[in-house]
C-alpha cells in the first residue's frame, strides 16, 4: 500500500499503568478520507489509545510512534495535537453551557483584532461552520438551550475551525436518538467526501456496520483484527466474534448454585432523568431475584443499569415515575436510601470514590458505617464494637491494611473495594447489588472478590451483579439479564448464554422479555 | 502492628505519643506546641504578666464566647458550610434577652431560656435554608449576618439596654468563696483536684481499650510522663485561678465553656450524629448512599451553631452589663479562625472541636500578649491574620508534600531517620490505582 493514502499510522504503542498494562503493541493505520472504526468491550484500551493519540498522555508517557502524514509526531498535549489537526471529540461534550455557540466554536482561539476579540469575524465564520454541519440556529443561541444533538453538531464545527484532518469521535451517537444519530453519521459521511479522516469509537454496531470503512478491533489491550468492511464482508456477528473472542479461562472459584424461590421482584420500573423530564432512563423494566442466585445485568456502558439499580436502592437516582417493588410476597415501598437499608437492601456502587467511600475516614469507621446504630447504645456509637467488627472483617475479607484504624484512602482500589463489601456486608442485606465491583481491580483482588460473592450467594442472599465484562457475568451468574437503552431485553439462563448471544441483546432492542 | 516494629520504634517515638497516639492527632500536637510557645514567648516578654492569676482570669472570662463560637463553628466547617451570622445572632438575642428582663420583667433565668429558645428559632430558619432549600451557607449567613445585626438595632433602638444584677453571673461570675481561708479561693482548687483525677482516670481507661482492641499501648513510662506533665500544669493552672484577687475565681463562663467542649468532643467523637457530621461534610454522595440523611444532618449543625451564637451573645452581655448595637462585631472571623487554625479542612470533613478550642486559644493568648505589650489594635490585626495565614498555609504545604502537621515539619528530619522500619501506608500489592482506569466516568 502506498503511504500516500495513509495519514495516520500508530506503530506498536504501549501503554502502562502502574500495576496494570492498558495497551500492549497496538497498531492501527487510518487512510486518508476514510472512517475508520475502533470496536472493543469496555475496557479493552480504546480510550487509552485514543487518549495516547491526542496527547492527553503526552510523548514519553507510552512506547511506540505515532507516524502522521509522514512524520514521526510527540504531542505534548491536546493543544499540539489539534495544532496538527488531529481534534478528539469527547463522549462528554467540552462546551460551557452559559455560552453562545459562537463563544463555544472559538473558545481558546478567539479571532483578535488589536488585542481584542474580533467578533464580527467571529460570527461570520460561525455561520460558515455551521452551514457546514448543517446547523440552522442562531450563533447566539446559549449552548444549553439546544439539544444534545446540536450540541454534538457544534463541536463537530468547533473542530472543523482548527482545520481538522483526522477527527475522533468517542461514542458521538450515545446520548442521541435515532433522528440525530442518522444527521451526525451523515455528516461524517459528508466529511470523509471532503477528505477528513475519522475514527469513531462505538457501542453500536449497527452504526459502525453502516458507515465504517475499515475497523480494528482491539481486546484486553491488544489489536486483534482490522477488517476491511466491504472486502471481509463484515457485519455485526463478525464484529462481536472479534470483540468477545475468547476463551473462559478458569478465573472464577468453583461453586455449586443452592438456589431457593423467588424472594425479590420489580415490576414495571420507570424512572427519569433527573434533569431531562422527557428521558426516561429505566423503561418498564422487570426482575426476579431468588435465594441464593447471582443474577448478572448486562449491557453497554449509558444504558441505564447503574439506573436502576439506584433507583430501587431507595431511589437515590433519578425521578420515580411507577412501578413496584416485592419482598418475600409483600410490596414494600423504598422512599429513601435507609428504607432501602432497613428492608435489607445493599447497593455497591460502581465508583467507590466518588460514591461509595469518605476517603477521609479510617478502615474501621468506613466499615461500620452504614448501620451504626447495630454497634451503638441508644445515640453513642460503642468504640470497642467498631474496632471488634473491623477487625474480623479486616480479617475474613482479608483487607491489606497497617491497622483498621488507617486512612481508607490510603488504600489501593482492590483494598478498598474489599473495605465497601464489608460496609455492605456489615448491614446484613438480604439482597446485594453490586455495581462494577472489579472495576479497576487486579485479576488477584478479583478472584477474591468473585470467592465472597458467591460466599454471599451461598449465605443465601440474592446478589444482583451488573457487570460490563461479559466473562465476569458468564462466570459468576446464574441468570443474565441484557439492558439496551433503559429496557430489559432478555433473560438468559446461564447455562444457554454465550458472549454472541448476550452481545446481541445488549445492542439491540431484539424482543422483550417479561421476567420469568 | 507486630511487637516487632513497635519495640524498634524509638524513644522519640514514644515521647511524642504522650501528646497523643496516631497521626490523627499529630495536626492537635503541632497546634498545641505552638500555643505552648507562644505562651512561653509572652511570659518572658511581659516580664511574668502573662501567666499571672488576674491576667489568666481576665483571659478566660474575655474569650470564653469566641471559644463557644469555635466550637459550633468547627461542627459547621466540618459539615462543609460556614456560618457568618454567629455575631449578629449573638447581639440579636443579647438584646431580645435584655430588653425581656428590663421590659416585660423576664427573671433572669427565664430570660436565659428565651435567648436560647430565640437562638433555636433562628437556628432552624438558616438550618431550613441551607438543608432544605439548598442555598448556600454562606449566602444564607451572609443574609442573617445583615438581618439580625439590624434586628438588633431595630429592637433595642440602636441604644445600649442594661441587664440586671442577677443576669450577670454568666459573664462576670466567680465560683464563690467557701470552706475555711487558706488564702486561695477553695472551689477552684476543688475543679483542679476533679480535672487531675479525671485525667488519671482517662489515661487508665484509654490504655485499658487499647489492650481491650489488641493494639500496643504505649510503654507505662510514657502514660506517666503525660499524666505527670498535665496534672502539673492543672495544678498550676488551678493554683493561679485559685490565687487572684479576693472576690475573683475560675470565671462561671470558663466552667460553662469547659462543660460544652466536653459535651461536644464527645458527640462529634461518639456518637452516630457526629459521625453523620463527619460523613456529610467528607463525602455527602457517599453519606447518602449509606442512608444518612445529610439534610437532617446540615439543619440541626446550622440550628446548633445559633443556639451556641445566642449562649455566646449571653455571656458577652453579662460580661458588659448590657446589651449594645455594636456587640458580636467580626466575631464570625474570631470563631473561623480558631476553626482554621485548629486543623480543620476549608472543604469539610476534617476538624476537632478540641483542635479548634486550642486554635482559639492560640488566637486568645496572642491577642492578650500583644495588648499587655501595649501593641496598638492596628498592629493586632495585621499580626493575627499573618498568624492565620501562616498557620494554614504551613498545614495545606505539609499536606501537598504528604505531612501531616506544622509539627510534622519540625520533627521530620528526625523522623526519617528515627523510623526506617515504620509500615508504608500505601499497601503495594494487590490492586491497581484508579488513576490507571481508563474509563471512570459516572453515569450520566
Amino acid at each position: 500500500m502506498s503511504s500516500d493514502h495513509v495519514i495516520l499510522e500508530m506503530r506498536s504503542i504501549t501503554k502502562e499503568f502502574p500495576g496494570v498494562k492498558a495497551l500492549s503493541d497496538v497498531s492501527i493505520t487510518v487512510n486518508r478520507g476514510e472512517i475508520h472504526a475502533i470496536c472493543g468491550e469496555n475496557g479493552a484500551g480504546k480510550s487509552t489509545l485514543m487518549k495516547v493519540l491526542s496527547g492527553v498522555y503526552p510523548f514519553g508517557t507510552y512506547t511506540g510512534d505515532i507516524i502522521y502524514q509522514g512524520k514521526n509526531v510527540h504531542f505534548k498535549d491536546i493543544r499540539s495535537s489539534e495544532e496538527a489537526g488531529i481534534v478528539i471529540i469527547h463522549q462528554e461534550l467540552a462546551l460551557i453551557p452559559e455560552l453562545s455557540i459562537t463563544e463555544n466554536i472559538f473558545l481558546g482561539n478567539e479571532p483578535t483584532k488589536w488585542g481584542a476579540i474580533d467578533w464580527i469575524t467571529a460570527k461570520k465564520t460561525a455561520l460558515e461552520l455551521l452551514a457546514r454541519v448543517g446547523l440552522r440556529d442562531d450563533p447566539d443561541t446559549l449552548i444549553k438551550n439546544i439539544g444534545v444533538g446540536k450540541q454534538q453538531l457544534v463541536e463537530i464545527a468547533k473542530a472543523l475551525n482548527k482545520s481538522v484532518k483526522v477527527l475522533i469521535l468517542d461514542e458521538p451517537t450515545a446520548a442521541l436518538n435515532e433522528s440525530d444519530s442518522m444527521h451526525l453519521l451523515d455528516l461524517i459521511r459528508g466529511l470523509k467526501g471532503k477528505g477528513i479522516s475519522s475514527i469513531m469509537i462505538s457501542h453500536k454496531l449497527n452504526e459502525i456496520e453502516q458507515v465504517a470503512d475499515s475497523i480494528t478491533i482491539i481486546r484486553d489491550g491488544k489489536t486483534i483484527e482490522t477488517l476491511d468492511v466491504v472486502a471481509d464482508g463484515v457485519n455485526e456477528d463478525r464484529i462481536i466474534r472479534g470483540m468477545v473472542g475468547r476463551s473462559l479461562e478458569s478465573r472464577f472459584p468453583d461453586r455449586t448454585p443452592h438456589i431457593g424461590e423467588v424472594f425479590f421482584e420489580v415490576r414495571d420500573w420507570t424512572v427519569q432523568h433527573p434533569q431531562v423530564a422527557e428521558r426516561m432512563v429505566v423503561k418498564g423494566s422487570s426482575l426476579t431475584v431468588r435465594k441464593g442466585e447471582i443474577v448478572g445485568i448486562a449491557g453497554l456502558m449509558g444504558a441505564g443499569r447503574t439506573e436502576l439499580a439506584m433507583s430501587i436502592f431507595g431511589r437515590s437516582y433519578g425521578n420515580f415515575l411507577s412501578g413496584h417493588i416485592y419482598k418475600d410476597g409483600k410490596e414494600i415501598v423504598l422512599k429513601s436510601v435507609a428504607d432501602a437499608i432497613d428492608h435489607g437492601l445493599a447497593y455497591v456502587s460502581e465508583d467507590r470514590k466518588a460514591l461509595g467511600l469518605n476517603l477521609l475516614d479510617d478502615v474501621k469507621r468506613s466499615i461500620v458505617s452504614a448501620k451504626l446504630a447495630k454497634i451503638s447504645s441508644g445515640p453513642v456509637v460503642n468504640d470497642s464494637k467498631e474496632f471488634g467488627i473491623a477487625e474480623e472483617y479486616r480479617k475474613s475479607l482479608r483487607i491489606k491494611t497497617p491497622s483498621v484504624n488507617a486512612g481508607v484512602g490510603k488504600l489501593s482500589g482492590g483494598n478498598q473495594q474489599k473495605v465497601v463489601l464489608a460496609k455492605w456486608m456489615f448491614t446484613d442485606p438480604d439482597l446485594l447489588i453490586l455495581d462494577e465491583p472489579t472495576r479497576g481491580i487486579d485479576v488477584g483482588a478479583k478472584y477474591e472478590i468473585y470467592g465472597i460473592i458467591q460466599q454471599l450467594a451461598e449465605q443465601g442472599k440474592g446478589v444482583i451483579l451488573i457487570s460490563s465484562e461479559l466473562p465476569e457475568l458468564l462466570g459468576l451468574a446464574d441468570r443474565i439479564y441484557t439492558v439496551f437503552e433503559g429496557a430489559i431485553t432478555d433473560c438468559i439462563p446461564a447455562e444457554s448464554a454465550d458472549p454472541e448471544t448476550l452481545m446481541k441483546s445488549m445492542t439491540s432492542a431484539r424482543k422483550k422479555v417479561q421476567s420469568i | 502492628m507486630s511487637e516487632d516494629t513497635s519495640t524498634r520504634k524509638s524513644a522519640l517515638g514514644d515521647l511524642k505519643r504522650i501528646f497523643g497516639s496516631g497521626s490523627s492527632n499529630l495536626r492537635q500536637f503541632g497546634i498545641l506546641f505552638s500555643l505552648i510557645a507562644i505562651i512561653l514567648l509572652f511570659q518572658y516578654l511581659t516580664d511574668g504578666l502573662t501567666l499571672s492569676s488576674g491576667n489568666l482570669i481576665n483571659l478566660v472570662s474575655q474569650y470564653s464566647y469566641i471559644l463557644i463560637l469555635a466550637i459550633g463553628m468547627v461542627m459547621v466547617i466540618i459539615a462543609g458550610h460556614i456560618d457568618l451570622s454567629v455575631g449578629s445572632v449573638a447581639a440579636f438575642v443579647g438584646i431580645v434577652v435584655a430588653t425581656a428582663m428590663r421590659d416585660w420583667n423576664f427573671p433572669w433565668p427565664l430570660a436565659i431560656l428565651l435567648g436560647l429558645f430565640v437562638g433555636a428559632l433562628i437556628g432552624a430558619w438558616q438550618g431550613a435554608w441551607v438543608a432544605y432549600v439548598g442555598v448556600p451557607a454562606f449566602i444564607v449567613t451572609l443574609a442573617g449576618m445583615l438581618i439580625f445585626r439590624g434586628g438588633n438595632q431595630v429592637i433595642g433602638n440602636a441604644n445600649t439596654v442594661p441587664v440586671p444584677d442577677g443576669f450577670t453571673i454568666i459573664g462576670s461570675g466567680y465560683l464563690p468563696e467557701v470552706g475555711p481561708n487558706t488564702g486561695y479561693n477553695n472551689l477552684t482548687l476543688l475543679l483542679g483536684l476533679i480535672i487531675v483525677l479525671a485525667v488519671i482516670y482517662a489515661e487508665w481507661r484509654a490504655r485499658r481499650v487499647q489492650s481491650i482492641m489488641g493494639s500496643t499501648p504505649a510503654p507505662l513510662w510514657v502514660s506517666i510522663v503525660k499524666v505527670v506533665l498535665l496534672c502539673a500544669v492543672i495544678v498550676y493552672a488551678s493554683i493561679l485561678f485559685a490565687g487572684g484577687r479576693v472576690g475573683t475565681s475560675f470565671p462561671v463562663s470558663g466552667i460553662i465553656l469547659g462543660v460544652l467542649v466536653l459535651f461536644y468532643a464527645f458527640v462529634t467523637r461518639n456518637t452516630i450524629f457526629g459521625r453523620h457530621v463527619y460523613a456529610v461534610g467528607g463525602n455527602k454522595l457517599a453519606a447518602e448512599l449509606s442512608g444518612v440523611k445529610s439534610r437532617r444532618v446540615n439543619f440541626l449543625v446550622m440550628m446548633n451553631m445559633s443556639i451556641l451564637s445566642a449562649l455566646a451573645g449571653m455571656i458577652f452581655v453579662a460580661r458588659s452589663v448590657a446589651s449594645g448595637p455594636q456587640d458580636g462585631l467580626s466575631w464570625e472571623l474570631d470563631a473561623i479562625a480558631a476553626v482554621f487554625i485548629g486543623g480543620a479542612a476549608v472543604s469539610g470533613g476534617i476538624g476537632t472541636v478540641v483542635g479548634s478550642i486550642i486554635g482559639g486559644l492560640v488566637m486568645a493568648v496572642l491577642n492578650n500578649g500583644l495588648q499587655l505589650l501595649g501593641v496598638g489594635s492596628d498592629w493586632v490585626q495585621i499580626i493575627k491574620g499573618m498568624v492565620l495565614l501562616v498557620a494554614v498555609g504551613v498545614d495545606v504545604w505539609n499536606k501537598s508534600q504528604g505531612r501531616p502537621s506544622i509539627i510534622g515539619l519540625l520533627t521530620r528530619k528526625k523522623k526519617t531517620a528515627e523510623f526506617p522500619s515504620e509500615p508504608p501506608m500505601v499497601v503495594p500489592d494487590s490492586g491497581t490505582p484508579d488513576t490507571a482506569r481508563p474509563q471512570s466516568t459516572l453515569p450520566n
